[in-house]
């Protein structure tokens, strides 16, 4: 009998790159549930589509690259990107919308930087905010939650709809945040009580309370199975809803919105839980992600009330994806055993 | 040097395509990345900078024994700016509303690095015809990347190619303007914002280096044809 003669490390979880996405995939699956059931069948759709561009533009650009093609397909982050993308899609736009941002996002944003691990911006939101800039009428089209609908649309008018532009009749109507955005001197309470939308729900807005909650529940279960640390997501909330709390101001007409508006609004959860925790673009140690996900939370705030568009993760998380080597520098940390890191700000000696 | 000695066909393969301003210098990257949103953009500005060039090289060769180094630059400068005053008052005289499209990019020719660095590398160096040439194909090489870029960019934007060309070319053009891409076309707006001229221009920068590289390989391959039956006679270096 002979001895083991591996060497350490000894520890053999099966935690490849492969494992990560798919779990990641998995806890996705809430917020995905909330989405169909409020927003109709929207959403899977743009998941199907953005999953056969994205995979295909990878197939195309790896076989350019004369790389692997099906180790690399078979890891899924791909795969990933896809889904996050037809996530953050609006429900039931066009086909072409999903094409140009999965190609942007596969094929610029991350093979052309160098492919996987090496894109310094994370690529669903580069695709997210190509077509936000370049199809503003069909990227401000989301439709109305199931409260506020007579039903749901069907499965072939959903179809007919994203591959004719034909198909729904006024499906949609304005989100929770711009309503607050468009607030014509109006008291907040006053708001909220003229909106349908935002008075059928208990935290901000029919559906999308659901829809964060899902995306909160997956992100709890990643944080469970560690396929991340609670360093960036809980900075990211924790600024924002200091940022909410400052901004408020007791509702009068100049406030930023409520607490609860912004924290289960828009794409705060999916950014805070499967955006800011990319792996490869946001900082790399446990202070940098402190720093990094504060940063995104205030950016969304200023950006939301201060700017021109009523959601801002995509844009904050970009702005900070520019910012985070530049946080990695600064925030190295000691390693076992070796004393503390010189600071690049100190005085070197000649 | 007498200009006997100039290989213009070397000039000339230089400004189009080895040392290209615009794909291998990178310079002039401020007007390129502004004004290219369209082909008469393109064009305009692509004109009127190969003008300033043409005038500024062939002035500062001809005064090129006269200026001692010390002051060179600030004669250089002050030369291409008389240059393109001159350009904005033609173009404001001629074709007024490409002159108010076009705006400050005209005056802003002055800080083209381009056409001072043509001045300081060619110009004082040589006699006043190769410096033409010079300013001919550096000018040309220019304002071709700077067409490709407007007509790519027009295209993908606003799904047209040469819309408004009578601003530039008078009214014979006015009917140029081709409709591409159908008429209930979208519209790809990041194509006409800065990052869409910033990505267009890395794609094109990368076309050429491609078409280099597989040149290169085609001389590499015709150069050592490797002879049936030829023996290996040693393990390193190549075959021969």
């Amino acid at each position: 009998m002979s001895f083991l003669r591996a060497s350490s490390p000894h520890a053999h979880a099966a935690n490849n790159t492969a494992n990560v996405m798919q779990t990641v995939l998995l806890a996705t699956l809430p917020g995905l549930l909330a989405l169909t059931v409020f927003f109709g069948p929207g959403s899977i759709i743009n998941i199907l589509l953005a999953l056969v561009f994205c995979l295909a533009g990878e197939a195309l650009v790896l076989r350019l690259r004369k790389r692997p093609l099906g180790f690399y397909l078979r890891d899924y982050s791909a795969a990933v990107t896809a889904v996050l993308l037809g996530l953050a899609l609006p429900p039931y736009c066009p086909w072409w919308v999903v094409l140009v941002a999965s190609v942007s996002a596969i094929v610029i944003a991350k093979q052309l930087y160098g492919g996987m691990g090496y894109n310094p911006f994370n690529p669903a939101m580069v695709g997210y905010v190509v077509v936000l800039i370049s199809f503003p009428l069909q990227m401000s089209q989301w439709p109305s939650p199931a409260p506020l609908l007579e039903s749901l649309p069907s499965i072939s008018a959903s179809l007919s709809q994203v591959f004719t532009g034909q198909g729904l009749d006024a499906y949609t109507s304005a989100t929770a945040l711009d309503i607050v955005k468009q607030n014509n001197s109006q008291l907040i309470s006053q708001v909220y009580a003229d909106s349908d939308l935002i008075r059928s729900g208990s935290l901000a807005g029919a559906g999308w309370e659901w829809v964060n909650l899902g995306f909160l529940m997956g992100g709890l279960y990643l944080l469970y199975k560690k396929v991340f640390t609670w360093h960036a997501p809980v900075a990211m909330l924790a600024s924002l809803s200091l940022f909410a709390l400052l901004g408020y101001d007791s509702g009068s007409s100049q406030s930023g919105g409520s607490l609860s508006l912004h924290l289960f609004s828009g794409a705060t959860m999916l950014g805070a839980f499967f955006i800011i925790t990319d792996p490869v673009s946001s900082a790399v140690s446990n202070k940098g992600r402190l720093i990094f996900g504060a940063a995104v939370g205030a950016l969304v705030y200023l950006i939301r009330v201060l700017g021109n568009y009523p959601d801002a993760v995509a844009f904050a998380v970009l702005l900070m994806n520019f910012a985070a080597p530049f946080i990695d520098y600064y925030t190295v940390p000691r390693s076992y055993g070796h004393a503390k890191p010189r600071k690049a700000t100190e005085k070197q000696e000649p | 040097m007498t200009d006997k000695s100039i290989d213009y066909a070397d000039i000339s393969k230089k400004g189009l395509w080895e040392n290209n301003p615009a794909l291998v210098q990178l310079l002039g990257l401020c007007p390129l990345l502004a004004v290219t949103g369209s082909v008469v953009n393109a064009l305009g500005l692509g004109l009127a900078t190969m003008l300033v060039l043409l005038g500024s090289n062939i002035s500062v060769s001809l005064i090129r024994h006269a200026v001692s180094d010390a002051i060179r630059l600030p004669a250089f400068v002050m030369i291409i700016a008389s240059f393109t005053t001159a350009t904005e008052l033609l173009m404001q005289a001629f074709t007024y509303e490409l002159y108010q499209i076009l705006g400050i990019f005209i005056p802003l020719i002055v800080t083209n690095c381009t056409i001072l660095g043509r001045a300081d590398a060619f110009a004082s160096k040589n006699g006043v015809l190769a410096s033409t040439v010079d300013a001919v194909m550096m000018g040309l090489g220019f304002l071709l990347v700077l067409l490709a870029l407007g007509g790519i960019r027009e295209l993908l934007g606003a799904g047209t190619l040469f819309a408004g060309m009578d601003l530039l070319l008078g009214p014979m053009a006015a009917n140029w303007e081709l409709q591409l891409m159908g008429d209930d076309y979208p519209g790809l707006l990041v194509a006409l914002l800065p990052p869409g001229a910033f990505i267009v221009t890395g794609f094109l920068i990368a076309a050429k280096n491609a078409i280099d590289h597989h040149q290169q390989e085609k001389a590499k391959a015709k150069q050592a044809p490797v002879v049936a039956g030829s023996r290996r006679v040693r393990t390193t270096g190549h075959i021969s």
